[in-house]
């Protein structure tokens, strides 16, 4: 490996341990104070879980962590739905009227700002004189995530080879029937991830949910978000852990499946 | 294309519900956003004027019209509070992107150099802190940052400073901050253009008398190009907009233009002025948006 | 056919000529060997290139020959042993520093640069004057017939006209040796005889010595001055292609290049330059005493296909003293016509299947062999080669 091209050199290296260092040591320093038995935060007072207790016995959190889980559960899965049909429309479908105006609307929200989306939403609603709270907060997620979706989904619609669909329907499939036994399958690891990705950028998100919630209905974010602003509490970071592990699992167990349907789709392939 | 043609006509019908989805919740609104900001602020719920009632017929709707001004506009060019944090907001976006490039560059370079089966796990763990919360990574560095906080400690121990230093409220956390925030944005989209690069590239480049940092400059970033572009314009555009972190981390003297949107909205309850900063906002973002679209349909529809 | 003779020979002539000052070698391998893990891809090598010689490194994939290349050009450093090019030890040089270039199998032609700027890029890495890379881009497009197209990009070219670009991009700078990594693999055939041609030409006119990498032996026949047969990290061979051909030193050499009959079997007699070696496949066997001694029992004694011939004649009868030997009787069990040949494979009265082609010199063969005729094969013992191992 002479050609210094091809060595990872030792700048390379130090690039990826500083990179990924940086990366995860405030995870992990926040897991750890987690377990901190100290109130002053930053002094260490021996391992304990008082503040997991202490998040048990909030009423006011655990019915936020509530609303949250139903909305991020509801709103992924209508943002997998939706981002789903979306994708396929653009990957299979031919040019159609206002098919660059479609995928224009399906890609800005990934980075248009939040306060914007947020504002826009609220003044629907306010206009629809719709009442604040779950189902608000709830559109607005699906509408933000569902964009994310469709790009998972397509980008893994694009890559998959065409000529299954041919065969499928070679073999006697129409159109829709070898979408469904040959293509939908495949994607599922992507629809997956999609629900996924949807699902912890709903958790996540404080912005949005301030403006479309109403009052009283509090998303989990909006909580710690007006905790964070009054100063570090011990209880957070145990909150926060929670949510990381949350994830963690869910990641976790998204990659399993994936990897699972994959390595049964190889081993169905002969048949 | 034959298989494209044959399932063209049922595609279509799959983007019906997401095309009037769209339309009604991410369309729609804007136009309610243009409206507002046309209007007259008032002390009611809503509070701004005219509320118009489709009810009251074409007459009303002429009043309400007619009642629209540009007044709230000509708020933003006249009060130097506008002025500046939109300059501030482009400041910010811009350097803490050069800063993310010149941080993720690095990372991502390293990321292609990796043998094949370390590549997975490392982007693997690239994409994980996307996954875990947004605020709780902002928390997290409030915990390190904060006057009792771990880095001063550390700092303390080594003797390289005699006081705790304030990090929290300073420009330097916020844009600690959104560089940790926006890493993955950068680092992926960089990542995906130097892993697809042909090494044998830069060996004919090395092969043809030019040192490593020489073929560097003149073959692996000009065939990145892409991905940076990608990388800053993921990055650039949602910074510009950016309110959690300059929130949390930045001193209040001087706000972006996401705060001052929040501020008018939830503290001063003028709706018209927020949706005029909204647009104002909107208009600045469209020359990178259009940029960004075309380039995101240019990656995920490539290669027909 | 006259002219390709001629040409032919005209090559032979060119081959032997390019002897520069004293006859030390350009490039001289010493006991070189590179390793991966614990495998071995070049092992205790040693190699002499002459200036101006036309070389082919021939091997099956895995052989080693691109690993043995990428050392010349600076991507691999030899874990053992030295590479001296006109007597410096360029082992350690990093590849920009060495007065050698390489043409990659895939072009590697760099995707933003336009044809122009492919061409100029080493030229301007070495600091030339922008007037002198101008002529001198110039002259390799002209040299490689690409005129008109020095604005393009690559991808706006065709297969044949990116090879010709990245012959000219490795040749610009006129390097002391020119490596080509399977320059050819990626053309069409009648495309990639037609260049075969140009690439000698080429060496011939500007003088240089190339060294290809290549795993069709047919090319390297063509094109090479000399080959170094490699297997498994050493070079089993060097030698001319027609050495190589009529002399292989090996077993493995013999069936690597081309076709071949093999008898193997036991020396049990050698007296009056002939050696008698008794085989189990063709029983006693006659052949030409080799002009090193031989010293082991057992030998193989290889034939190519061409230079066992079949007769009618004398079927079933005492035939003549001089056909007794090296004769046997058999059947043909298999014709493929090749056009100006056709390959046969007779199945002898012993069971042993002998493969024998005959040049189609009539249109009309009405003397042709068919399927399950009767017929003798039999060779001369001046065309059968002894091989030890």
């Amino acid at each position: 490996m002479a050609g210094a091209v091809n060595r990872l050199s030792r700048f390379n290296m130090t690039a990826l341990a500083l990179g990924f260092a940086f990366l995860y040591l405030p995870i992990v320093i926040l897991v750890i104070y987690s377990f901190n038995a100290s109130r002053l935060v930053n002094v260490w007072g021996g391992w304990s879980l008082r503040w997991y207790v202490e998040f048990f016995n909030d009423r006011a959190m655990l019915e936020a962590a509530w609303m949250s889980l139903r909305v991020a559960a509801v709103s992924a899965t209508l943002a997998t739905l939706l981002g789903t049909l979306a994708a396929i429309g653009l990957a299979r479908g031919e040019r159609f009227a206002g098919r660059a105006l479609f995928s224009g609307m399906l890609y800005s929200p990934l980075v248009m700002p939040e306060v914007i989306s947020g504002l826009s939403l609220l003044l629907l609603f306010v206009a629809l004189n719709a009442e604040r709270g779950f189902w608000t907060v709830t559109v607005a997620h699906t509408t933000l995530t569902m964009c994310f979706v469709a790009v998972v989904v397509q980008s893994r619609l694009t890559s998959l080879d065409r000529s299954l669909e041919e065969a499928a329907m070679d073999l006697g499939c129409n159109p829709v029937k070898a979408f469904v036994m040959v293509t939908l399958p495949l994607i599922l690891p992507a629809i997956v991830a999609g629900w996924m990705l949807a699902f912890t950028l709903s958790l996540d998100d404080v912005v949005i949910a301030s403006f479309t919630t109403g009052p009283g209905s509090a998303t989990l974010p909006i909580r710690i978000y007006s905790e964070v602003r009054l100063g570090v509490k011990p209880e957070i970071n145990a909150i926060c852990t929670l949510v990381i592990a949350l994830i963690t699992v869910l990641i976790v167990v998204a990659s399993v499946a994936s990897r699972l349907s994959s390595s049964q789709g190889e081993s169905a392939a002969p048949l | 294309m034959s298989t494209r043609r044959i399932f063209a006509r049922p595609a279509r019908y799959a983007t019906i519900a997401p095309y009037l989805w769209m339309a009604l919740f991410f369309l729609v609104p804007f136009g309610f956003v243009l409206k507002i900001s046309l209007s007259q602020t008032a002390i009611a719920q809503p509070p701004y004027t005219p509320v118009f009632d489709l009810g009251e017929g074409w007459e009303a709707f002429k009043a309400a019209f007619e009642q629209l001004s540009l007044d709230n506009f000509r708020l933003l060019l006249s009060d130097n509070l506008y002025i500046l944090s939109y300059l501030r907001s482009l400041v910010v976006a811009v350097t803490s992107t050069l800063i993310l490039l010149v941080i993720g560059y690095p990372i991502a370079y390293g990321m292609a150099r990796l043998p094949q089966r370390w590549q997975g796990i490392a982007m693997i763990l690239v994409i994980v802190p996307f996954w875990t919360s947004f605020l709780i990574r902002i928390y997290a560095w409030i915990n390190i940052l904060q006057h009792d906080g771990l880095l001063n400690q550390i700092l303390l121990a080594l003797h390289l400073v005699s006081g705790p230093v304030a990090w929290l409220s300073t420009d330097t956390a916020m844009y600690i901050g959104i560089v940790y925030s926006y890493l993955p944005f950068m680092i992926l989209p960089l990542y995906a253009t130097l892993a697809k690069m042909d090494r044998t590239l830069l060996e004919a480049a090395e092969d043809l008398g030019a040192s490593p940092a020489k073929a560097f400059w003149l073959v692996t970033f000009p065939l990145s190009l892409p991905g940076v572009g990608a990388g800053v314009l993921l990055c650039v555009i949602p910074i510009v907009g950016e309110f959690v972190i300059p929130d949390l981390l930045a001193g209040s003297n001087s706000l972006m233009i996401g705060q001052t949107l929040w501020l008018e909205f939830f503290t001063n309850k003028d709706w018209p002025v927020a949706s005029a900063v909204a647009i104002a906002l909107l208009l600045l973002l469209v020359p990178p948006l259009l940029l960004y679209d075309r380039l995101q349909r240019r990656q995920i529809e490539g290669g027909r | 056919m006259a002219e390709q003779l001629a040409k032919a020979e005209n090559r032979s002539t060119e081959k032997t000529a390019p002897q520069t000052a004293v006859d030390m070698p350009l490039l001289r391998i010493e006991r070189v060997t590179k390793r991966f893990g614990n495998f071995s891809a070049v092992n205790q090598l040693s190699l002499e290139i002459r200036a101006g010689e036309f070389f082919a490194l021939l091997g099956p994939s895995g052989c080693g020959k691109t690993t043995l290349l990428r050392m010349l050009a600076g991507f691999e450093t030899p874990d053992e042993g030295r590479i001296l090019l006109g007597g410096r030890d360029i082992a350690q040089v990093m590849p920009h520093e060495r007065p050698v270039n390489m043409m990659f199998q895939n072009y590697a032609l760099f995707p933003h640069l336009s044809v122009h700027d492919n061409i100029a890029f080493g030229l301007r890495r070495a600091g030339m004057a922008r007037a002198e890379i101008a002529a001198r881009v110039a002259e390799m497009v002209a040299l490689v017939k690409l005129d008109g197209l020095e604005r393009r990009k690559p991808d706006q070219l065709s297969g044949g006209q990116r090879q010709r670009v990245a012959l000219a991009r490795s040749l610009a700078r006129r390097p002391q040796v020119l490596l080509l990594d399977e320059p050819l693999a990626a053309l069409d055939k009648k495309l990639r005889e037609s260049t075969q041609g140009e690439l000698m030409e080429l060496q011939r006119r500007l003088g240089l010595t190339f060294i290809i990498v290549t795993h069709d032996q047919e090319e390297a026949m063509t094109m090479a001055s000399r080959i170094g047969v490699m297997d498994a990290g050493r070079l089993a061979q060097v030698a001319t292609p027609r050495d190589l051909y009529e002399a292989p030193a090996s077993r493995w050499v013999a069936e690597f290049v081309g076709d071949v009959n093999l008898f193997e079997g036991q020396v049990i007699s050698s007296e009056q330059g002939r050696l008698k070696v008794t085989t189990r496949e063709a029983g006693i066997v006659t052949v030409a005493e080799p002009r090193q001694p031989v010293t082991k029992a057992i030998v193989t004694i290889a034939i190519r296909p061409e230079k066992i011939k079949l007769s009618r004649r004398g079927l079933a009868s005492g035939a003549d003293a001089l056909q007794a030997i090296n004769r046997f009787e058999g059947e043909v069990a298999e014709i493929n016509y090749l056009g100006g040949l056709t390959a046969y494979r007779i199945r002898l009265d012993n069971g042993t299947m002998v493969r024998s082609v005959m040049a189609n010199t009539a249109r009309l063969d009405a003397d042709g062999y068919g399927s399950s005729d009767r017929v003798a094969a039999w060779f001369a013992p001046d065309d059968g080669v002894v091989l030890e191992q």
